[in-house]
């Protein structure tokens, strides 16, 4: 089947279009070249009028696993539904649920997410849960760090080659993307009873420090070549003055590569009367010394949402704040850990409001959209369905000093974000949300519009007002089917997961099967990923991408 | 005949997965490491293959035909038991939200106890290898552990080595309200627990006082419930002194009014002693007859716990008003499907309404319902994925053997399939 988008806007970065009015074509799921005359086009879209870019892809949106069915479990009132009309596929009118995380990311133009933050024991978890997004393609970040096996190997000074192995086994046997690491160290040390936990605390019973676990995971993931860079959260997260923590954490990265996420939750200095104050500035003077860095943003916007995070310490600290007032800790098989901490931001709050602008001050000092990506950290500085009211904030100067007014105005005093005129171009979101996503990623396929790239694209009517615009996109196919037309979706297509599958010594499989018979009771056969979706063959569910050198920005502009 | 060996429960709800199970045609033999509890289930056998409609054997298709029907003509259906696998699951909500059923999983008002503590004030809680690798104080609420779950010390407690405790016989266990009804919970160096029993109705004020006491409020009663003050004193200390103490309770032997405020106060507890510069968790035990299961899936598919209504096009959670048993004694619903793929002894309430089980074989009823489909059991006769009652961990369930039964997620999407034509 050949499919032609005719006449419309066309934004890929990949290729330098600008705007340019192409016509796209793919057949089946795949995008190729202009076919040669007179050959025969089976549908075609007239979308004069519309802005065409590939499919958004989300590089940090918890979506599924332990901590998000906990967060959901915990607060029914969130999500209750009171009308709603069935659109005659299954699960349509479920609320915060798998089916609505894939038809909203996917009404908005986005086609792949991925979920941060998966402990390897709540891999398969995890995958039970996005094998039931639909639409969407989608792909986890295996969580290490915090396990004790991780920690006996170095406090037993074990060999770099040995980490490597127990890595890239770890990849293999959650059928994950990449490498995260939460508060190195810190969610252990809160077992043994640390309630805080900095880059060079040393972790209580293995004597190792919380820098020397990022150091050594971080080799690892360059040296079994996991194209996306090792994914950090950073320690003391929304503390007074942890901007020195991100730039101690950029210094500690030795120019490797190191993507440090939803780094506006560490934008903050100590200063006012408040001892809290925007720290944005000196922030980006470091990222911008660091070219070996990416970030996302983690902006927060305002309203009722849930905090969920494997940091531990960080939520646990938190508890107080809760919103309404209930809250989960968990403290997860040896490995790591989990936080839920329902939360409301507040306009008329000092805090929330320098949160806002802080994040917005990120955004728009970065000036590298290759290196600087939009989240919000969903759902933990607000839900993703509020991404085109982002979008907008973005790429409209007025609209931005319209919404300080609302703002704590103290807060807005101690703001650069009135000064910065910076109003992000089409072509930056495209940069930033597409062709920029999937590089950092490790995703050829996707992400650009050339010939060869899955045909995920997503057309968007265009509109003066940008929230409006990209809160339902005009149409989108995914895999060359279309899913979303005019904003409803029209297909519950499946999705499939992403994953990287780096070469291990198989004698490591011998020694976890006697670590696991010794201190879990589990055999390792018993909870490895597999068979996760009731539709489709694990062969179909999983796509495995290549591995290579992890993403430097400054390679692939 | 074969010999399978790390076979995984789906039954005992702490995912134990070291059977060795001998596979003889149809039969099962647990050959080691079974428990009163998991052998039992794995070797009860076939005893009935066909699926009947008003009591006469037929053909899978016509018995699937037969329950479209019955769903068709139902107004307000409700879909109880919820006893099965995680595709089970997804096939019964999917089938609820075809025909705006009520599901609701049969031990959900147990569960319930522990939702309604959660949803109110939440909680901390940990996970099984945790416990194995850290616990140095067990404090055990209301229930005789080792008959809930046979190998709870085997497997978690008495285990040889630990991460982080250098003998695991020094570790301590204290039993609060039931009384161990067995040797397990005796340390291997032969130190017993310390047993403080009381009537079950009295829990709510024992834990009530246990509490205040780790808050440091003054008690000037001498005993409550039997209990003396000073005996509780010392466990508010102990587990103040512990390094990594673990609160467990069962929800389903908290047989009283308003137990919720029970398990509240065991959670609030824990979390007093954290704010005091302890570590404590929690640790709820379920995980039976795919509870957990349940209410896992439920969450992800219709955002709430296994006791929702479809019947307005949309889920709706009700922890009260969706109660299955209450419904169909009220007159509240007309057609009853019954999914019970672990335990053919868990039957569905009687009823008059038009009743469809898919049950484990072997199910004898009081009452023969208009439709009985045998199935398989999910571990035993297909493969599958459950969920442990730390929740954190899912399991993969094998295929033993080769019985033809139906898995429940095949039967339900089968009248799914038969609803839209």
């Amino acid at each position: 089947m050949l499919i032609r988008l005719k006449g419309g806007k066309v934004y890929d970065p990949a290729q330098a279009l600008d705007g340019e009015i192409r016509d796209i074509y793919f057949r089946d799921s795949v995008i190729v070249d202009k076919p040669e005359a007179g050959a025969m086009i089976d549908a075609d879209y007239d979308i004069a009028g519309c802005v065409v870019m590939a499919g958004a892809i989300d590089i940090h949106s918890h979506i599924a696993g332990g901590n998000v069915n906990t967060a959901r479990l915990l607060l029914p009132e969130q999500h209750r539904n009171f009308v709603a009309r069935k659109l005659g596929h299954r699960f349509s009118t479920s609320r915060w649920s798998a089916t609505e995380t894939g038809y909203r990311y996917a009404r908005m133009g986005y086609t792949t997410v991925v979920e941060p933050a998966i402990l390897p024991i709540n891999a398969l978890d995890a995958h039970l849960q996005m094998a039931d997004i639909p639409i969407i393609d989608t792909a986890g970040l295996a969580i290490l760090g915090n396990d004790d096996y991780l920690l006996r190997l170095m406090r037993s000074g074990a060999s770099q080659s040995q980490i490597n192995d127990y890595v890239a086994w770890t990849l293999h046997s959650t059928r994950c993307l990449g490498l995260k690491v939460i508060n190195a160290g810190g969610a252990n040390a809160f077992k043994s009873n640390a309630r805080s936990f900095d880059l060079d605390d040393v972790v209580p019973e293995y004597g190792v420090s919380s820098r020397h676990i990022l150091q050594t995971l971080q080799r690892a993931a360059c040296e079994v070549e996991i194209p996306h860079p090792v994914h950090v959260h950073c320690n003391n997260l929304g503390v007074p003055g942890n901007v020195d923590t991100a730039l101690a954490t950029m210094e500690a990265a030795q120019g490797l590569p190191m993507h440090l996420a939803h780094i506006q939750f560490y934008g903050y200095g100590n200063e006012g009367d408040r001892g809290f104050s925007s720290a944005a500035a000196k922030l980006i003077d470091g990222f911008k010394k660091h070219p070996n860095i990416t970030m996302d943003v983690g902006q927060v916007l305002f309203g009722q949402t849930v905090t969920i995070s494997g940091d531990v310490i960080a939520q646990y600290s938190r508890r107080n704040d809760a919103s309404p007032n209930k809250w989960i800790a968990w403290d997860a098989e040896c490995e790591g850990s989990g936080g839920v901490v329902p939360y409301r931001y507040k306009e008329t709050s000092f805090v929330n409001s320098l949160q806002w602008l802080i994040g917005l001050e990120i955004f728009l000092l970065a000036e590298d959209p290759w290196r600087l990506f939009f989240t919000t950290d969903h759902p933990n500085g607000a839900p993703f369905t509020m991404y085109p009211y982002l979008i907008r904030l973005l790429m409209d100067r007025d609209y931005r000093l319209q919404c300080l007014e609302q703002l704590n105005q103290e807060a807005v005093a101690m703001s650069l974000l009135k000064d910065l005129d910076k109003e992000f171009s089409l072509y930056d979101i495209a940069v930033m949300t597409r062709t920029a996503a999937a590089r950092l990623l490790g995703l050829p396929d996707r992400g650009h519009l050339r010939p060869g790239a899955v045909a995920d694209i997503a057309v968007y009517r265009e509109q003066a007002d940008k929230a409006a615009m990209f809160a339902d996109a005009e149409l989108l196919f995914k895999n060359g089917r279309l899913a979303v037309q005019n904003g409803a979706v029209v297909e519950r297509c499946n999705g499939t997961a992403q994953v990287v599958q780096p070469l291990f010594d198989h004698r490591i499989e011998r020694d976890l099967q006697n670590y696991y018979d010794r201190f879990y009771n589990l055999g390792l056969a018993n909870f490895t990923v597999g068979d996760v979706d009731a539709g489709q063959a694990d062969s179909e569910r999983f796509r495995a991408h290549a591995c290579g050198r992890p993403y430097l920005a400054e390679n692939a502009r | 005949m074969t010999e399978i060996t790390e076979v995984p429960s789906p039954f005992c709800g702490i995912g134990t997965d070291d059977l060795t199970i001998s596979v003889d045609g149809l039969s099962l033999k647990v050959l080691s490491n079974g428990c009163a509890v998991n052998t039992p289930a794995f070797e009860q056998v076939i005893t009935d293959f066909k699926p009947r409609v008003a009591g006469k054997q037929v053909a899978l298709e016509h018995a699937v035909a037969k329950a479209v029907e019955i769903l068709q003509d139902s107004n307000q259906p409700i879909i109880g038991g919820c006893a099965t696998d995680v595709n089970g699951m997804r096939a019964l909500l999917a089938l609820a939200d075809r025909c705006g059923a009520v599901v609701d999983q049969m031990n959900f008002n147990a569960s319930r106890r522990n939702y309604l503590a959660m949803q109110d004030s939440g909680w901390m809680t940990t996970t099984l290898a945790e416990v194995k690798n850290r616990c140095d104080l067990l404090l055990v609420v209301g229930k005789d552990l080792e008959s809930f779950v046979p190998r709870f010390f085997e497997r978690y407690f008495w285990n040889q080595e630990s991460m982080f405790l250098e003998d695991t016989a020094n570790r301590e266990v204290i039993y609060l309200g039931k009384a161990p009804s067995g040797t397990a919970q005796v340390s291997p160096n032969g130190k017993q627990a310390q047993v403080l029993t009381c009537a079950d109705t009295d829990l709510p004020e024992v834990v009530t006082v246990l509490r205040a006491l780790v808050k440091g409020h003054k008690i000037v009663i001498d005993s409550v419930g039997g209990i003396k003050v000073s005996d509780l004193q010392t466990v508010a200390e102990r587990l103040q002194a512990a390094k990594y103490g673990v609160v467990t309770w069962a929800a389903s032997s908290l047989v009283f009014d308003q137990a919720e405020l029970t398990v509240q106060s065991i959670c609030e507890l824990i979390k007093d002693i954290n704010d005091q510069g302890s570590r404590c968790s929690g640790l709820p035990l379920s995980g039976k007859e795919g509870d957990l299961t349940a209410n896992q899936v439920a969450g992800w598919i219709s955002g709430y716990p296994a006791r929702i209504s479809y019947a307005k096009g949309y889920p709706e959670y009700d922890p009260y008003l969706y109660d299955s048993r209450v419904m169909i004694e009220n007159g509240e619903g007309d057609a009853l499907l019954w999914v019970q793929a672990f335990n053919s002894k868990a039957i569905p309430p009687v009823t008059d309404v038009p009743t469809i089980v898919l049950g484990r074989s072997g199910m004898l009823f009081d009452k023969e319902p208009d439709v009985y489909i045998p199935l398989g059991t999910p571990g035993i006769d297909h493969a599958g994925h459950a969920y442990r009652a730390d929740s954190v961990v899912a399991i993969r369930l094998k295929k033993l053997r080769d019985s033809g039964l139906p898995a429940a997620a095949d039967v339900l999407s089968a009248i799914e399939r038969g609803l839209l034509i």
